[in-house]
């Protein structure tokens, strides 16, 4: 117990005296999981949206899959980024793996099938009738769209907060493909294990009270616009 | 122009924010970087944390560290994914310079492993001379025995021992396999109070927290010694074998050699690791 209030007490000296490399881990971890969860965004809910729009054969084949992927292990996705970016890999000329960009891109796909998976859903419970009616007020269907975007706002919203709470808590990838490498790639989950490993447990524990501090901050936010009054 | 909604405001103040932590982070030059693939140890007892920044302060190289076993580390020098490895498997390093993979090794440092155990110790092994005969009495009392399991240096070091206690551990009850590296091991094995082979530089680094003892020490087959290696550049073109060079010859240079001298004794009482360039690798524990 005295552990656990050691680790508190940290946490805030830590944030309160802006400690730079806690803040350089805080920032990285945002910036990395936030890119991450963008990126995943305008995948996710384009391929969502097409696959709950359309008909076509083995359409609930390709829905399993997808929710299949929102499970994807991100060590296994840690695993093949990593083979794909080495140097004598197929996209070693990239040269990026243990670098941010490496953790973005794996973090991305980790995300990408929950924002999909969730924006079908969204997008699947609105009433059939809803496209035809919009269609027949005259929209483009680029306009009923987007209509129907803003109408699932909120399970969309709901998928956003489940990207981002997925790769920014993620650590196998991360410390795969970025390497924990000190002031460039370490964010916080990866500092959160090796500190850990070094019996730094007060360190490790203020690192996870920051991590938590900031999955809620963001959640709040999204929160906020989430359940604001729709407007008439 | 239409007044903005609280939304909007909240939205664009987090893109703001992302494109300000940009600045914080700032960005590398990507062919001054080395990739350095080294042990947990070297990482677990912050000895690299001391080093590297003087490394890059005076060439201007940015090193990322990779820190896995020693085992991983030179799988990645054999595929040319790292440039330099800093690892402490005497065999295996052999093994990959005989190959043409790794070139130039040199000796750096060493310390010894220990075998470490609850302070109960129900296999009476404390005090004993031989590793070995350590490990027969803990096989015969089937005293739980955590392995490392991850080819690491020190697995090597265990499974070497227990070659010479002519014992076959791996399927046996008492014997758990755990694949984790050497921090995270000895906190294992001081929770489920089982036996294990350490590093003295980790276990020194852990020691606050473990209520651990040691209980075999000394024995010659305990030395641990740390090499460098550069990756072979005519195997591997994509090599950074400049950055490579210059950070081995910075590990045996007398300045970081005395830094490695005195490293841990300030906060440990004793040094973790006993600087070696320049001599033979069969002198030392003599």
């Amino acid at each position: 117990m005295d552990l656990i209030l050691e680790g508190i007490k940290k946490a805030f000296y830590l944030l309160f005296t802006f400690d730079p490399e806690v803040i350089g881990i805080t920032f990285l971890s945002l910036k990395v999981s936030g890119i991450a969860t963008l990126i995943s965004l305008f995948i996710g809910i384009s391929a969502g949206v097409t696959v709950a729009l359309s008909r076509f054969i083995g359409k609930r084949i390709v829905v399993s899959l997808i929710n299949t992927g929102m499970g994807l292990p991100p060590v296994v996705v840690g695993l093949f980024v990593t083979i794909f970016l080495w140097r004598n890999g197929p996209l070693g000329f990239l040269e990026i793996l243990y670098t941010p960009t490496a953790m973005i891109i794996a973090q991305a796909i980790i995300a990408t099938p929950i924002v999909t998976g969730i924006t079908l859903a969204a997008i699947q419970q609105l009433p059939q009738k809803l496209q035809l009616q919009i269609l027949a007020l005259g929209a483009t269907r680029l306009q009923m769209v987007w209509i129907l975007i803003k109408e699932a706002r909120l399970p969309l919203l709901a998928g956003v907060m489940a990207g981002f709470g997925g790769v920014i808590s993620e650590v196998g990838a991360s410390i795969m493909v970025g390497g924990n490498i000190k002031g460039y790639s370490r964010v916080l989950t990866t500092a959160t294990v090796m500190e850990t490993s070094r019996g730094n447990f007060d360190i490790a524990i203020a690192l996870g009270i920051i991590l938590l501090l900031l999955a809620y901050f963001i959640n709040l936010i999204l929160t906020q616009i989430q359940q604001r009054e729709r407007p008439r | 122009m239409k007044k903005w909604n609280k939304s909007q405001v909240i939205l664009s103040l987090i893109f703001g924010l992302f494109i300000m932590s940009g600045f914080v982070v700032p960005v590398q030059g990507v062919q001054k970087a080395i990739i350095l693939a080294t042990t947990t140890s070297t990482q677990d007892s912050g000895l690299l944390d001391v080093l590297i920044p003087i490394f890059e302060k005076k060439t201007g190289y940015f090193v990322k560290t990779i820190a896995v076993g020693s085992g991983q580390a030179m799988a990645m020098g054999q595929k040319g994914e790292a440039d330099v490895l800093l690892v402490h498997s005497p065999a295996a390093e052999k093994k990959i310079v005989a190959e043409g993979y790794g070139i130039n090794r040199r000796i750096i440092m060493h310390n010894d492993f220990i075998i470490v155990g609850p302070p109960g110790d129900s296999a009476k092994i404390k005090g004993i001379k031989l590793a070995s005969e350590a490990f027969k009495k803990i096989a015969s009392a089937q005293a739980l025995f955590l392995s490392r399991s991850d080819k690491s240096g020190t697995h090597v070091k265990e499974m070497d021992i227990w070659k010479a206690a002519g014992i076959k551990p791996e399927g046996e009850k008492w014997y758990q396999q755990t694949g984790l590296g050497m921090g995270q091991i000895l906190s294992v094995a001081a929770e489920k109070k089982g036996y294990t082979l350490a590093d003295r530089g980790t276990y020194l680094a852990l020691k606050k927290n473990l209520g651990f003892d040691i209980l075999v020490e000394g024995d010659a087959i305990l030395l641990n010694i740390y090499h460098v290696v550069e990756v072979n550049p005519s195997k591997w073109p994509k090599v950074n074998a400049g950055g490579g060079k210059a950070f081995a010859d910075f590990m045996v240079s007398k300045e970081t050699q005395e830094i490695i001298k005195t490293f841990g004794v300030d906060k440990f009482g004793s040094p973790l690791f006993f600087p070696d360039a320049g001599k033979k690798e069969e002198k030392l524990g003599k």
